[in-house]
């Protein structure tokens, strides 16, 4: 096995044992049945209104997966090692990051067309929703990955991780509930939005580990 | 001294290598911490670094392991750095989540080795393979980093306090493990308050008293 494959495995290993897939999957659900007790039961709004919140609740659900990301590889020394290994901390960190994907965020992005259900989308337009997600999911993980390497030093950097990450979300957010408004509409054509948010999930891809591994040296310096 | 090892050392290095620092200095926070530290180590050599609370110690074994930038003077390696080096700092990145079992295997995986089936034992920690990390001793969790030294052979090893928590057995076992490895030609930089029994030479860091 290689040692990306190594570090990622480990880490799918370390973030499943800390049970937190659990605790993100019920935030989302319970998100998603509280909306319609704040908008009224008026089930032409819900589904109006469903893309957009879909894509708010993924983003903040998947922002509390990224509290403490790197915070206890910081503390417990784990951080050392990563830099001493005989692969770049860059590519260290994108085989953490992908096994948080993996372990984390799948299951938030499996589950929303289950929950597009109960605000009322139409089982058969559920697929290109997911596709949707699955576009702009990255890009999301990503950016937040660097609000937590920036507030990796702060003792309760939750908050400060959701204030870095957010204002980095809104084109992800915009292109991402417009994708998902064309996917639920017939008429509107959805691939240049698919093909926005797979290219800022890319660019993240591409960017983004440079940023958090810069994030973390400096915050040891 | 080793014998009683049985992760034997099969590995001997080149005997040309050597670590020369000159003038280094340190800087944490806009402070100076140490200034003008020169030392040459060659191999089978091992040098203490010794000095009161804040000398700056750890902050002298990160820069060497690279993790902490110089801020003035510099190192002459005859090895590279990342590839020749372990460094054992005071955070040991165990994992509380892992059982020491599974520990080991991730740790042979990082290292690209086969599993060794004596290596718990010679670390004393035969008896706990099952239990996870997060359970074990202060002592326990610094046998088990020592793992990283033995499952890997790198010419410079980095250790701080490499005695705190560990018993009689444990501070033997440390102190067989070094002995081996210098004699295999291995060098070793180890910051500790206490005399080592394998160290050769001294570095005294910050205001005598």
């Amino acid at each position: 096995m290689s040692l990306f494959a190594t570090l990622c495995a480990a880490h799918m290993r370390l973030a499943w044992r800390g049970g937190q897939t659990i605790l993100a999957l019920s935030f989302l659900f319970i998100a998603v049945t509280l909306l319609p007790f704040g908008l009224g039961p008026e089930l032409k709004l819900l589904r109006a209104l469903a893309p957009g919140l879909l894509w708010v609740v993924l983003a903040i659900s998947l922002l509390t997966t990224l509290d403490r990301l790197f915070q206890a590889d910081f503390e417990d020394g784990t951080l050392d090692r990563l830099r001493l290994l005989p692969l770049s901390l860059e590519a260290a960190l994108l085989a953490k990051l992908c096994g948080h994907f993996l372990v984390l965020v799948m299951p938030l992005i499996l589950s929303v067309p289950l929950a597009g259900l109960l605000l009322n989308i139409e089982a058969a337009r559920l697929p290109l929703l997911l596709v949707a997600m699955l576009c702009g999911a990255p890009a999301l993980v990503l950016l937040g990955g660097i609000g937590a390497a920036l507030a990796v030093s702060v003792r309760r950097g939750g908050l400060l991780t959701v204030l870095i990450a957010m204002p980095f979300y809104v084109p992800v957010l915009i292109f991402g509930a417009a994708a998902s408004q064309a996917a639920l509409s017939s008429g509107t054509a959805i691939r240049p939005y698919l093909g926005i948010l797979a290219a800022l999930s890319a660019a993240a891809l591409l960017l983004a580990p440079f940023a958090i591994a810069a994030a973390l040296r400096a915050a040891q310096d | 001294m080793a014998e009683t090892l049985k992760f034997a050392f099969d590995h001997a290095y080149a005997r040309d290598m050597g670590l020369q620092a000159d003038g280094l200095a340190c800087r944490r926070g806009g402070r100076l911490i140490f200034k003008d530290i020169s030392f040459t180590l060659h191999a089978g050599q091992a040098l203490r670094l010794a000095g009161v609370n804040g000398s700056g110690k750890s902050s002298l074994l990160r820069q060497l392991a690279g993790l902490l930038p110089v801020a003035d003077g510099m190192f002459i390696h005859v090895l590279s750095p990342l590839r020749d080096m372990h460094y054992l700092g005071h955070d040991d990145g165990l994992k509380a989540a892992l059982s020491v079992a599974e520990t080991l295997v991730y740790e042979c995986a990082l290292a690209r080795k086969e599993v060794p089936q004596a290596l718990l034992t010679d670390l004393g920690l035969a008896a706990s393979d099952w239990q996870y990390v997060g359970d074990l001793s202060a002592g326990q969790k610094r046998r088990l980093t020592l793992a990283r030294l033995l499952l890997d052979p790198r010419p410079l090893w980095l250790l701080d306090e490499p005695l705190t928590a560990l018993d009689a057995s444990g501070r033997k076992l440390v102190e067989d493990l070094a002995e081996a490895h210098l004699a295999r030609g291995g060098m070793i930089i180890a910051a500790s308050h206490e005399a080592l029994a394998f160290a050769t030479q001294e570095l005294r860091l910050g205001a005598d008293a």
